[in-house]
């Protein structure tokens, strides 16, 4: 339907008077892919995505939308299209009036703007609806007349801003897919702020995740879930435990570290400097209430907390310096061996089950 | 048809067989339902007890002198005294007369005139407090700024401008003095202008404070959608500012326009009694003690008021702001 272009963030800056929103930040979103910018509130994400519409300016650096630079180009010249968080549709004019908005600026026929409206809103089923107000409608609605209003400008990337936010939880989860398959039918690149895990995992091809103004890992969400880069990125995808602690020894591939409890974890990875601060991550999931045959791969523990969770069991322990170390049972092999708060657990997992976490350099 | 009064008489008997039972019922257990009757009869007369004050106000000082003004306008007078009756004399004179007609033309023009330019002034001073000023400190400080001509009394305000629009006044001895021009412009104090400024000056802040309050109401995300729409900054205000702000504008208009309607004071006082409002007329009858007569004309144009603000909330729906 229309070209898609790839982003590109050059060293990208945002400063508001005295803080700094978003620290010099290089990224280049390959052309129709679906990116997720995830995180917590007040990471930059947001501020990001409004440097890329041009709703904000940017302190320094540049952005690049195909071979254009549109740092300083305004919003409807860059190519981009947004669909804002609250919708923002125009509370005076019906569904074909919002949606022919832009048509109207540009000074389109109006017999013309409104036939492409109505096509927009039957590409988005909302065509019963067209002579309705936008507090007549549903959320869900609101987000497809958004939409559709967002597209008609035929734009190279769409830019949406926590789209799913507004909705109930259900909903959510059809407008996900969606907005997943729109993105597939129209090919263009979607850039989507969330601070939802599993929302980013469901749509992305990249995940970028942010952390004060910085970008902790951009990746593919296999990637991000199988080798958080960070400790952060491991604590806030939540499929990973952290332990921290110095290393003790290194080689062959592997290294060895002390967390200040005492026990010992031994993880794949290069040489590491004895004595230099260290994190690893271990899969949640793949933690089992068993005895390690290594000691390096396993400690004791106490039980502080089960969930119950359907298919499988949450249980939280106290050990090895970590007071939420956590554990994903099945439910098959949880009740095959019950354990209940209190009990001394001890934990275990493979090698291949541990990653080793970098460090953001300051 | 014989068997039916039987019937009706049969369940009559039933009727009051099952109200003695209920009532047997009710007495068997009195108190809880007697005093919950009492609770809701009780409630009830509270609400119209607290509607009162309000009721005995507004009936006194507002609908009891309406309908006074009414029954007078129909009575009949000469220069001794009122008396009652019941004549349209009144109301044919007013409008039969072509003065009247004159009159109502010049207070209509005075009305458009205000109101437009209340409405230009008005709203370029709302926009700019609610758009240009960022903090909301800054704003609540200018818009008080704003009420500040308002710790004087309008005629205060008003005869201040004499010295300052007279003949040997500010403006034109500054413009003879500069050497612009050669003698006195006459036109700057009693004159339609001179009525037309005060009026303006008067009214601004009815016009600037209900289109502020729903400027600051829209929400900032619809000018961004617009603009990344592709919009310009006048197309944003002609495309979405201005439908949005209509409520204010509306409720603005309805200030203004009632207020200059009803103006006399500003009309003699800054046209040096040259030209004439339907108020002003109205005040030369009751001097004249023609009270009967300005009694019709006051009902007349209170009608014509209404008539203005019904066509202004015709044409703007403002119950969204109430």
């Amino acid at each position: 339907m229309s070209k898609a272009a790839e982003i590109d963030i050059v060293s990208v800056s945002k400063v508001y008077g005295s803080t700094t929103a978003v620290h010099s930040i290089s990224l280049k979103i390959p052309s129709g892919s679906y990116c997720c910018f995830l995180g917590p509130s007040g990471c930059g994400k947001t501020s990001t995505l409004r440097m890329i519409a041009g709703h904000e300016s940017i302190s320094s650096g540049d952005i690049r939308l195909g071979n254009t630079v549109v740092t300083d180009f305004p919003p409807a010249k860059r190519g981009t299209a947004m669909m804002f968080q609250s919708y923002a549709l125009f509370p005076h004019l019906d569904l074909v009036d919002n949606v022919a908005f832009s048509l109207k600026m540009k000074g389109v026929d109006k017999e013309v703007r409104r036939a492409k409206a109505l096509e927009m809103l039957k590409l988005m089923q909302m065509e019963p609806y067209a002579n309705r107000r936008p507090a007549q409608l549903s959320g869900g609605q609101q987000q497809r007349v958004a939409l559709a209003r967002a597209l008609i400008t035929d734009p190279e990337a769409l830019l949406l801003d926590e789209p799913l936010s507004a909705l109930d939880p259900f909903l959510k989860i059809r407008m996900r897919a969606e907005l997943k398959k729109l993105q597939k039918s129209l090919g263009i690149t979607f850039v989507h702020v969330t601070h939802s895990q599993e929302e980013a995992m469901a749509l992305a091809d990249i995940i970028v995740i942010m952390n004060d103004g910085k970008i902790e890992q951009a990746a593919h969400p296999r990637e991000v879930f199988e080798r958080p880069a960070t400790a952060f990125v491991a604590r806030f995808m939540g499929d990973h435990n952290v332990l921290t602690g110095r290393v003790v020894e290194s080689g062959e591939g592997r290294v060895t570290l002390e967390v200040a409890e005492g026990q010992t974890f031994t993880v794949a990875g290069p040489d590491q400097a004895p004595g230099a601060p260290i994190d690893i991550g271990v899969r949640t999931d793949r933690v089992r209430l068993a005895a390690a045959s290594d000691k390096t791969l396993g400690f004791n523990g106490v039980v502080s907390n089960v969930e119950y969770r359907g298919a499988s069991v949450k249980i939280t322990v106290n050990g090895a310096g970590s007071d939420d170390f956590t554990v994903i049972a099945s439910d098959a092999d949880y009740f095959e061996k019950p354990v209940s708060v209190g009990d001394a657990v001890s934990l275990s997992w493979g090698l291949e089950d541990a990653v080793l976490l970098g460090r953001m350099a300051a | 048809m014989r068997g039916f009064p039987s019937k009706s008489k049969c369940q009559n008997g039933d009727d009051t067989v099952a109200a003695m039972t209920a009532e047997n019922e009710s007495t068997a257990q009195p108190k809880p339902a007697f005093s919950r009757d009492i609770g809701a009869i009780a409630a009830s007369i509270a609400s119209y007890l607290q509607s009162i004050p309000l009721v005995l106000i507004l009936g006194f000082f507002f609908l009891l002198p309406i309908l006074m003004i009414a029954v007078v306008s129909f009575w009949d007078y000469d220069f001794a005294g009122l008396y009652p009756d019941f004549l349209t004399m009144n109301y044919t004179d007013t409008l039969g007369s072509w003065v009247t007609w004159k009159t109502y033309l010049n207070t209509l023009k005075y009305t458009a005139l205000v109101w437009g330019l209340t409405l230009l002034i008005g709203f370029w001073v709302a926009y700019f407090l609610a758009f240009h000023i960022r903090t909301t400190t800054m704003q609540m400080v200018l818009f008080l700024v704003c009420t500040v001509p308002f710790l004087t009394s309008n005629i205060i305000r008003m005869i201040s401008w004499i010295p300052v629009l007279g003949r040997n006044g500010l403006v034109n001895t500054t413009l003879i003095e500069m050497g612009i021009i050669p003698s006195p412009i006459e036109w700057l104090l009693y004159s339609d202008f001179a009525v037309v400024l005060a009026m303006v000056h008067l009214n601004t802040l009815f016009m600037v404070t209900p289109i502020f309050n729903t400027l600051m109401r829209i929400d900032r995300s619809l000018i961004e959608a617009a603009r990344d729409a592709g919009a310009n900054g006048w197309q944003i205000l002609w495309n979405v500012i201005l439908p949005l702000a209509k409520p204010g504008i509306a409720i603005g208009s309805i200030f203004v326009v009632t207020l200059v309607m009803a103006d006399f004071s500003t009309v003699q006082v800054m046209s040096g009694g040259q030209s004439a409002s339907v108020a002003l007329m109205m005040k030369n009858q009751m001097s004249l003690l023609q009270y009967p007569a300005a009694a019709a004309n006051a009902v007349v144009l209170l009608i014509v008021v209404l008539l203005m603000v019904a066509a202004i909330l015709r044409v703007v729906d403002i119950r969204k702001e109430l």
